[in-house]
């Protein structure tokens, strides 16, 4: 996006919650590890395309990436994901309560 | 590793495949000269899909405000460093 | 909200995110799947997990800032870092990981800044998780083209006569910004000159502070 015209720069930040925390973690180890590299996360990104860089933040789509690059890679099905994905669901209305299944 | 020597100007290929690739846009077909050599990397081109990258030689490559930007250059005499990969750049 | 009794901000000032306390979303949900698949199939560990957050926690720009106050007081250090920036941060004891780190000077003469324009790339191994603005589409795309008014937004004025460089992070390597030493911090120690280097003036877009 180098030199695309663009708005005054939002200095406004916030400290990174913990299932961020975690999508990050789960970045450095997948390299670390050799699932997949920093070029495929980027490649996921890039298809996702324009759109979902206006609506999705940064670590949403830094998720939707790793698990693009670890279906790609074999590492679980999207039917496992799925599956998993419901469970998750009614567990709980909050990540808190979710996230102790 | 060593890399292969480069010319000291360089020009940014202006190829345009789909797909992951390290340079950028708004630096194909733009003239710089060669900072510095940066040794050897995995092509990211490859290792985008899954794959191993195959060695590749990398370069910093040093661009005038004027020669990405023409006009449009806040300040001509300013200059843009980017790593561009052996294989986007040819010999001028 | 079910827990109203939270600080609005955090002690570095910045509002929280909420996450533990507010409905589940999509993401969370795929981001607990992802983690829960690949421990229960031996990929990963839930410590491994846990003590990778805590070494990023643990990273900050204070060790880099350390990094440029050994610059500033030893001149045998700042040849070192000038030629191998990994090297010399490896040297002070920051575990910087697989990272390839080149410093680049800061002069009376020429302001480096430093960008990554086609993702987010930042010496995060140095300096810890980069700041939200230096993500922005705003940012990347100006940086490149407007160094100088976005120096303006960030209320850094260069000196008519300074050159500016700007690093475009495309590739493997990754920058951090050796700032100039402020005139008349002579009589400081290595420590107080540290507390005078901020985060930004590391990316370029500030400058250290002048006085403690």
């Amino acid at each position: 996006m180098g030199g695309m015209p663009a708005g005054p720069i939002p200095m406004e930040g916030h400290d990174f919650s913990l299932w961020e925390k975690r999508v990050d973690a789960l970045l450095t180890l997948c390299g670390s590890k050799g699932f997949f590299t920093v070029d495929g996360l980027r490649r996921a990104l890039e298809d996702m395309g324009e759109e979902a860089f206006e609506k999705y933040s940064y670590y949403e789509r830094w998720i939707a990436s790793i698990n693009q690059n670890l279906v790609e890679g074999g590492h679980y099905t999207l039917e496992e994901l799925g599956t998993r994905m419901e469970e998750i669901r009614v567990r709980g209305q909050t990540y808190g309560d979710a996230n102790h299944g | 590793m060593a890399t292969p020597i480069m010319a000291d100007r360089v020009r940014v290929k202006t190829l345009v495949p789909p797909g992951h690739i390290r340079t950028p846009w708004y630096l194909r077909g733009k003239i710089g000269v060669i900072e510095r050599p940066l040794g050897e990397f995995g092509n990211p081109e490859q290792q985008a899909y899954g794959r191993i990258g195959d060695r590749k030689p990398l370069y910093r490559v040093r661009f005038t405000m004027a020669e990405v930007w023409g006009t449009r250059a806040e300040r001509p005499e300013d200059t843009l460093d980017a790593e561009i990969y052996g294989h986007w750049l040819e010999e001028i | 909200m079910p827990h109203d009794h939270h600080d609005p901000l955090s002690p570095s000032g910045h509002p929280y995110r909420q996450d533990n306390d507010e409905p589940l979303s999509y993401w969370q949900m795929m981001e607990i799947a992802v983690r829960e698949l690949m421990i229960e199939k031996g990929h990963l560990t839930a410590n491994e997990i846990a003590t990778q957050i805590d070494a990023m926690d643990a990273r900050s720009p204070a060790d880099g800032a350390a990094v440029v106050a050994r610059a500033w007081v030893d001149p045998a250090f700042k040849a070192r870092l000038l030629d191998n920036a990994g090297a010399a941060s490896t040297e002070m004891g920051f575990d910087i990981g697989p990272l390839n780190l080149i410093a680049v000077e800061n002069t009376d003469k020429i302001h480096n800044l430093i960008v990554c324009t086609l993702c987010s790339c930042y010496p995060r191994n140095l300096l810890g998780l980069p700041p939200d603005w230096y993500k922005t589409r705003a940012y990347r795309s100006r940086a490149v083209s407007e160094p100088r008014a976005v120096l303006r937004e960030f209320g850094v004025e260069l000196a008519e006569y300074v050159t500016v460089r700007v690093h475009d992070s495309t590739a493997d390597m990754r920058y951090i910004v050796l700032p100039a030493r402020p005139a008349g911090t002579e009589d400081l120690t290595e420590a107080e000159l540290a507390q005078l280097v901020t985060r930004d003036s590391m990316i370029g877009t500030g400058v250290p502070r002048r006085t403690l």
